[in-house]
């Protein structure tokens, strides 16, 4: 489903600052579209505009809010803690039989899980449970918000392969917020840059190389180091989310 | 005995020796003094034996058990009810606060009298009298759990359009409980002390107005004797009812 954002201002009530400026693109059918900016740039807030949680705000969308059947990623993952892993799924997907919860559970890399209350799960293992969540209601929109932030670089390089073999089958319009570069250059289709609230779109990116790309591949390397070099002002300290893969 | 080693006895051998350290303080006492107006326990059981097989103890605690029984279902459904509304509405909570300041110190004898006067002496006039001066109480510790309730959970309902029924199940009561089993606890406490008032003002049955015809003889050691018929009861309700609910309900915690 095409997703058509047109956010003109937001601003928080009791606040002197406006949240979001002007704010406008298009994501067509299928496009996996990333959204870097700096810390508290207002993109969590977009997502909640485009997600229906916010209503308070000037502008209009379309294909998105209530039109979209909607998957949302929080930066936590959000679980139900008195709920164990099946009834998790099963509270956005009512009608999951113990089967389709096991096959679902084995896509995302989890096995015997179904049972295990989500608080004696590792991060990354409920992760994935929130990531299959998302899934399960056949999502026409996918809305990620930094899910893979504070994870180390295996646990998020895995992860990033389990939602690139989820998106696959059904290929849902995907909005990811960052504020890691090189996870966007290595997942996206096309990065939109914003700016410092309040946030406005500085620069709309294409990627045209091929799938998959991990976060490490040369050509993101390059890419990265590229686009750092022509917009040292704009993209300057972005690019250093997650140091410790920075190196060779 | 260091604390670490009484930390690995079972709960239960603790609990039960408390207790009897209890009597056993108190047997004493009352030999020493050896007055009627401080029968001992070994008497007192005496007592409780007699009544539970030839008088007419079981009739009357039945009789107040139903009553403690039909306020704290409506005290909890009401109280709950209201509280989870005040909670997440303001609107609703500025409405009805000032009625809440003054249910909630409205003495317990001015609800009973005023019940006793308006419906009349009767059975649905005690068990309202009762709810009256536990339903605040619930209110004011579910409003809170109401208030404290975690929006990131609410928006998870909210962006996979859970239905509503389902939200207040899955998502709501489950964060509730503690303040639900709190208020549970607090209550049944309550409830037993006011249910004796009220039985002793308005009602010709139930443990409050034996207790007030056993005053009039000074009879203390039935009076104790039903007192331990009911601290009996209450015993059993929190062992065999509310413990196991507790357990059953944090299972989910790591």
């Amino acid at each position: 489903m095409k997703l058509v954002v047109d956010i003109r201002r937001k601003r928080h009530p009791g606040k002197a600052r406006d949240t979001i400026g002007r704010l406008a693109f298009t994501a067509e059918s299928g496009e996996f579209v990333a959204i870097v900016g700096p810390s508290g740039a207002g993109k969590t807030t977009m997502l909640k505009i485009i997600a229906g949680l916010d209503k308070d705000y000037e502008g209009g969308l379309d294909g998105a809010g209530d039109d979209a059947r909607l998957g949302f990623v929080f930066q936590e993952p959000r679980l139900l803690p008195w709920l164990n892993v099946a009834d998790n799924l099963r509270l956005v997907s009512p009608d999951l039989s113990d089967a389709e919860v096991d096959a679902g559970l084995a896509k995302v890399g989890l096995v015997n899980t179904a049972a295990e209350f989500p608080l004696r799960l590792s991060g990354g293992m409920q992760r994935r449970v929130a990531l299959l969540r998302a899934f399960l209601v056949r999502p026409e929109l996918l809305l990620l918000d930094e899910p893979f932030i504070s994870l180390d670089a295996p646990t998020a390089e895995s992860l990033y392969q389990v939602l690139a073999e989820l998106r696959r089958e059904l290929l849902p319009t995907t909005l990811l917020v960052t504020h890691d570069l090189r996870e966007a250059l290595a997942l996206a289709d096309r990065v939109l840059f914003v700016s410092h609230s309040p946030a406005q779109l500085i620069l709309d990116y294409p990627i045209t190389l091929t799938q998959p790309r991990r976060r490490d591949d040369e050509v993101v390397s390059q890419m990265h180091h590229a686009l750092i070099a022509k917009y040292p002002e704009l993209l300057g300290g972005l690019g250093t989310a997650r140091p410790n893969t920075e190196a060779a | 005995m260091n604390p670490a080693a009484a930390s690995t006895l079972p709960a239960a051998a603790v609990r039960a020796s408390a207790l009897l350290v209890l009597l056993a303080v108190w047997q004493a006492v009352a030999w020493k003094l050896s007055d009627p107006l401080l029968p001992s326990p070994a008497a007192v059981f005496v007592s409780l034996i007699h009544h539970l097989s030839h008088g007419e103890l079981l009739h009357h605690l039945g009789k107040t058990l139903m009553r403690v029984a039909a306020a704290f279902v409506i005290a909890m459904l009401v109280g709950v009810s209201v509280g989870v509304w005040m909670g997440r509405s303001k609107l609703v909570n500025n409405l009805l606060d000032s009625f809440l300041v003054l249910m909630l110190n409205l003495p317990a004898l001015v609800a009973a009298i005023l019940c006793f006067i308006w419906i009349g002496l009767n059975e649905t006039a005690a068990v309202l009298a009762v709810a009256m001066n536990k339903i605040p109480t619930v209110i004011t510790n579910i409003r809170e759990g109401a208030r404290a309730l975690d929006t990131q959970l609410l928006q998870v309902g909210e962006v996979y359009r859970v239905p509503r029924g389902t939200v207040l199940r899955r998502i709501v009561l489950p964060q509730l409980y503690p303040y639900i089993m709190a208020s549970a606890r607090s209550g049944l406490a309550l409830i037993w002390k006011i249910v004796l008032v009220i039985e002793l003002l308005g009602r010709s049955d139930g443990i409050g107005f034996q207790l007030g015809t056993f005053f009039q003889f000074f009879d203390l050691t039935s009076i104790l004797a039903y007192t331990a018929a009911f601290a009996a009861v209450v015993f059993a309700i929190e062992a065999l009812l509310l413990r196991p609910l507790d357990r059953r309900l944090n299972g989910w915690r790591a």
